[in-house]
């Protein structure tokens, strides 16, 4: 049979049989969503990054429940304490413990020192009581993952030690990650909203919008940024609190922060209008409502992804760089900025080092979000 | 197989390729991109690789001179280069891919002038500029002394007013005069063997025939052999000596050109030869074509790698067996089972 | 035998490109892409045009089909209800009822295609755009279209990324026919395919003129090709068309010095056959500045005094043959000679 068939025959019938295995198969009928997940799945330090940013993100969201002691409470008597262990097993059985420790002057120095009494075991419960907290905002709750029982966890156990002025660092740790991790998310929403938008009709209509569009990018661009926010922050009405402040000017500076996308969003379009599938549909009769949803945008939502988680990390580090500068967040506001601003006397690091652990997180937030953007970008274009 | 053409000319071939393999290890699994290919070039002939794309044409180059990128790797095979003057033939493949030897080899007694003539130069320094740094990274010359003879060179390619276009950035030349540029400095430390690949493919027909006459003109004035690599029998028919067909990695057939045209033996030649559109055709003729398309990289065919697409294929034996690189005459080799027998066990 | 009406005739079409300098984007110069080209394609006839890159083959393709406004000429169009209509003038939204009667097909196998849509859904878009609202009846047609260019239907679910480059012309050919086109417009379909697989759609697209009545203006920048599939052909040089004649007569008898240097310059697949060519000196005239007088002057052997002063038009030499060159009558012009495949082999 096979040598009865003239290559020239087989021009007239169908195409050959495309020896396809089943994987290959399943290639051929996968989405671009498919695509980009088996490819992003290849991208192992991607996949744990996007496993730690979850985690953040919960932390973030059980801030309080985490959190053992009232961040705010303040108490002269429990200054620097250094960070405590945890004993897990106590005889050979589970029973996780930490030592009380014990007040005392050093002789010579006269400072107030602490040391663990192994005698005096503080046993950990979960689930524990401790400070009432409203539980995302809804409902009131005093549940926290640990606590003593009966006693005062406040007074008793220290997981990170404490600051100058006595307030427990692994709980204000919790409560930070949630301000540090929410506070700019507005302002990138605003950004990504203002920049697709922007970025589509002036690559989509070209001409005088274009232009004008391209100029105000060009001003925006030129402002710096420093200057306008210590001004901005003068300007606001001198009865806002912190936070708020803060919130507002992210989103004022959001307006001047969607140019990059823009010019992103711009380029795709100027490019996506040449490729020859577009002109294609045109020539079908495809209304260009039509064109610009389903035969453009499709090409670049998933870059717009992957600029918008690298635009994350920027606003974590931009909150924590201008609070540690004394121009963000200030106290009674509790970010990694604000902690680690505590840490600028390098003779409290010195004698106190743990004072430093916020910096801990936002090393390895920022690393993640970036590793994360990263894999997201070699996986936005699965055709490339 | 060397040996036999060695003895027939009485000359040992300046370049003898014996079972390249060329791999690529890539993360969907191994691309063999060259997969055997023997085939060998005589001093001061023009030598033509054809084939389809993604036959391993540019590859097998890309091995001579031994800048195969990662994930690639000849993973097999003899490179052998003899110098007039010495003794034994260095086997190119064997040497250090970034060693001093090689380094010598490459843009010295080994020229390649590429298919895109824009990316193979920097777009930050004039054209002059590297062709000087060319010459003077390969001879022991002044700059002044370089720069002249930069000039000589861009005159013998045709480029008119060389003392300016010397100082152009490769962007102000338009596509012919790039591709000249590219000769002048594969020229310019008088290469024993030039390996062209595509230089004509991106050039319109006009422009295409001046880089051919060009091209044969230097090479009868050099005595240097040519490697032209191209998938269009036009320029194969009228640039070459010799004729390397290469299918899917390997050298399906060779032997002088007029022979390969006029009397090809393997199918695929065969088919090729009747299925491209000839301007000496009769207006609205249908072209006999070749079935199917050329396989995925990942999904080679068993046995004969043109079986499921060959019209004389033997079940049993071409999709079972593969054959072998025999010769039909002197010169002429193909590896097909019509011209010999099948070994007795399947090899693995 | 072909009825002998015309189906789109283009007058003095002319499109220039301005060319902005400077902050203000001000016009410096214009380029002159397509510059006073006249010809006619007749129902069921297929027309090449051909040239060097940058002669404005493509441009002239994108007028026709109003992907481009013309700067001024007549592009007239016989629809299918009969009327004739001036394209080059009317208003896109007038354009709608009967412009996919005019359909594309592209030379780019993998920019044509959406790499994000299914077959199907590539297929399907100019019927659902057309109105045919229920799913099964687009089902079908694509179906029929598939199996019309001799693919499989069942890889209709398919994403254009599991095809070669050949299957992937054939599914841009399917989506060209979706909507029953009188007037295809082929721009280099086969020039980025592989030798072997040229020949397939070629010959597809032969056969599918003879079953479907197409009319085809066919661009390209190989000759060989262009032999094998057209009636007539129009040779272009910088922005101008130099000649027009039946393919044979074209070939055979060339009556313009550009369109001989052109066949001779094609290598010919024949070691036997290698002849001294013609090998014109200098480059392409750039259309920003053309040449005085005959543009091909500067490059051209038989040119005389009055080519540099004087632009030839448009002439018919003998019935069906039109060449733009003062010296057409006078000079004697190789062309090649049609012998069969011009191999002998086995
Ligand atoms: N960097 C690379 N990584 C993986 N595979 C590669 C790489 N370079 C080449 N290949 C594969 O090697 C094979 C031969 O490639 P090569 O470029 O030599 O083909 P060619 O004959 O020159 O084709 P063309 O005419 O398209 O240039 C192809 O299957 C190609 O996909
Ligand atoms: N959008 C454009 N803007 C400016 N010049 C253009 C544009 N499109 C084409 N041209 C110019 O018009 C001429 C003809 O182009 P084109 O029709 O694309 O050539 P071809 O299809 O024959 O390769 C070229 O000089 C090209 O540079
Ligand atoms: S070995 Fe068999 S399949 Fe291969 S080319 Fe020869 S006849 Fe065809
Ligand atoms: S008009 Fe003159 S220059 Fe132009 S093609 Fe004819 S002879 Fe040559
Ligand atoms: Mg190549
Ligand atoms: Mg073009």
């Amino acid at each position: 049979m096979r040598k009865a068939k003239s290559p020239a025959a087989a021009d007239n019938g169908i195409d050959e049989a495309l020896v396809t295995s089943a994987a290959e198969e399943r290639v051929s009928v996968a989405t671009q969503w498919q695509l980009m997940w088996w490819r992003f799945r290849k991208h192992r330090l991607a996949m744990i990054s996007g496993v730690v940013i979850l985690a953040f993100y919960l932390v973030a969201i059980f801030a309080d429940f985490l959190a053992y002691a009232d961040p705010q409470s303040t108490e002269a008597f429990r200054s620097l304490i250094a960070p405590q262990p945890i004993h897990f097993f106590d005889e050979g059985r589970f029973s996780p413990h930490v030592f009380a420790l014990i007040g005392k002057r050093d002789p010579r120095t006269f400072k107030r020192v602490y040391e663990p009494d192994p005698e005096q075991k503080v046993p950990l419960r979960f689930f524990a009581e401790g400070y009432e907290y409203k539980f995302l905002g809804i409902f009131r709750t005093n549940r926290h993952l640990i606590g003593v029982d009966g006693g005062n966890a406040e007074e008793l156990i220290f997981l990170l030690g404490t600051d100058q002025l006595g307030r427990d660092l692994w709980s204000r740790l919790m409560i930070a990650c949630r301000l540090s991790l929410t506070i700019g998310l507005a302002g990138v929403t605003l950004s990504l909203v203002l920049g697709v938008l922007l970025g589509g009709i002036s690559g989509l209509y070209g001409g005088a919008i274009d232009t004008l569009i391209q100029r105000v990018i060009e001003i925006l661009r030129s402002i710096p940024t420093i200057p306008l926010w210590m001004g901005l922050a003068a300007a606001m009405p001198r009865d806002w609190g912190v936070v708020q402040v803060y919130f507002a000017i992210t989103v004022i500076l959001s307006l001047i922060g969607w140019t990059d996308l823009a010019r992103v969003v711009r380029g795709r379009f100027l490019a996506l209008r040449e490729e020859d599938f577009v002109l294609a549909a045109e020539l079908a009769g495809v209304s260009q409502m039509r064109i610009i949803l389903r035969h453009m945008a499709p090409s670049f939502l998933s870059h717009i992804i992957a600029a918008t988680t690298l635009a994350l990390p920027n606003m974590i580090i931009s909150e924590t760089a201008l609070s540690f500068l004394g121009l963000g967040l200030r106290p009674p506001a509790v970010s990694w900025g604000v902690l680690l601003q505590d840490a600028q006397n390098i003779q409290t690091v010195a004698l106190s080092p743990w004072l430093l652990s916020a910096a801990l997180p936002v090393v390895v937030v920022i690393l993640a979000f970036n590793f994360l953007g990263d894999g997201l970008r070699d996986a936005a274009d699965p055709y490339g | 197989m060397a040996d036999q053409i060695a003895r027939a000319n009485g000359q040992p071939p300046m370049l003898t390729v014996e079972g390249l393999k060329t791999y690529f290890f890539t993360d969907e699994g191994t691309v063999r991109a060259v997969d055997g290919a023997s085939f060998e070039v005589q001093a001061g002939k023009t030598v033509g690789i054809v084939g389809e794309s993604g036959c391993g044409k540019s590859v097998t180059a890309l091995s001579i001179l031994r800048i195969v990128e990662r994930p690639g790797r000849i993973v097999a095979g003899q490179i052998l280069l003899r110098r007039p003057n010495a003794k034994a033939p260095v086997d190119l493949a064997l040497l250090e891919a970034e060693g001093a030897e090689i380094r010598a080899i490459r843009g010295g007694e080994i020229a390649l002038v590429f298919q895109e003539p824009m990316t193979s130069f920097s777009p930050h320094y004039t054209i002059g500029n590297q062709i000087v740094e060319t010459i003077q990274l390969h001879q022991d010359v002044g700059k002044e002394e370089a720069r002249n003879r930069t000039i000589e060179l861009l005159r013998m390619v045709g480029i008119p007013n060389p003392e300016r276009r010397i100082d152009e950035y490769p962007f102000e030349l338009s596509g012919g005069l790039r591709q000249r540029m590219m000769i002048a400095m594969a020229l310019s430390c008088n290469p024993k063997i030039l390996i062209a690949d595509e230089p004509t493919t991106a050039l319109d027909v006009t422009t295409q025939a001046q880089i051919l006459d060009l091209l044969r003109d230097i090479q009868q004035r050099t005595q240097m052999s040519v490697i032209i690599i191209t998938h269009d029998m036009g320029v194969i028919a009228e640039m070459t000596d010799d004729v390397i067909v290469m299918y899917l990695g390997r050298v399906v057939e060779s032997g002088p050109v007029d022979e390969i045209f006029h009397q090809p033996k393997h199918p695929y030649t065969q088919a090729l030869l009747r299925s491209i559109p000839s301007i000496f055709a009769e207006p609205r003729t249908k072209l006999p074509t070749i079935a199917g398309s050329i396989p995925h990289p990942h999904n080679r065919p068993t046995g004969c790698p043109f079986h499921p697409r060959c019209a004389e294929a033997m079940p049993g034996i071409c999709d079972r067996h593969e054959p072998r690189l025999r010769p039909i005459s002197e010169a002429h080799f193909a590896s097909c089972f019509l011209y010999h027998e099948p070994e007795a066990a399947p090899p693995s | 035998m072909r009825m002998v009406v015309p189906l789109l005739e283009v007058r003095n079409l002319q499109r220039f490109f301005p060319i902005r300098k400077g902050l203000l984007r001000r016009i410096v110069g214009q380029v002159r892409a397509v510059d006073d080209i006249s010809f006619h394609i007749n129902k069921g006839e297929t027309l090449s045009l051909v040239g060097e890159s940058g002669c404005g083959k493509t441009t002239t393709a994108r007028c026709i089909l109003r992907a481009l406004k013309p700067t001024s000429g007549e592009v007239l169009f016989q629809t299918a209800e009969g009327e004739v209509v001036d394209t080059a003038e009317l208003p896109k939204a007038a354009l709608k009822p009967f412009r996919h009667q005019m359909q594309m097909i592209f030379q780019d196998p993998f920019s044509s295609l959406n790499p994000r849509m299914t077959v199907f859904d590539i297929v399907a878009e100019p019927l659902l755009a057309s109105g045919v609202k229920s799913r099964e009846q687009r089902r079908r047609r694509v179906e029929e279209l598939l199996e019309l260019v001799r693919l499989r239907p069942e890889f209709m679910q398919r994403f254009p990324h599991a095809f070669s480059g050949g299957q992937r012309q054939r599914i841009g050919i399917a989506r060209a026919l979706a909507l029953n086109p009188s007037l295809i417009v082929a721009d280099e379909p086969v020039s980025a395919l592989d030798v072997s697989v040229q020949a397939q759609i070629l010959n597809l697209m032969l056969d599918l003129q003879d079953e479907l009545g197409l009319t085809y203006l066919f661009v390209a920048h190989d000759l060989s090709v262009v032999k094998h599939i057209s009636d007539r052909v129009a040779v272009m040089y910088v922005g101008k068309i130099v000649e027009i004649a039946e393919t044979k007569t074209l070939f055979k008898a060339p009556k313009h010095p550009y369109t001989e240097a052109l066949l001779s310059a094609v290598p010919k697949p024949d070691p036997r056959r290698r002849s001294e060519r013609i090998v014109l000196q200098g480059e392409v005239a750039d259309p920003a500045h053309p040449p005085s007088g005959c543009y091909f002057h500067p490059r051209c052997a038989h040119a005389i005094d009055r080519c540099k002063t004087e632009t030839p038009s448009l002439e018919e030499i003998q019935p069906g043959q039109f060449v733009s060159c003062h010296r057409a009558r006078e000079i004697s012009l190789n062309g090649v000679e049609a012998q069969g495949n011009g191999m002998t082999i086995g």
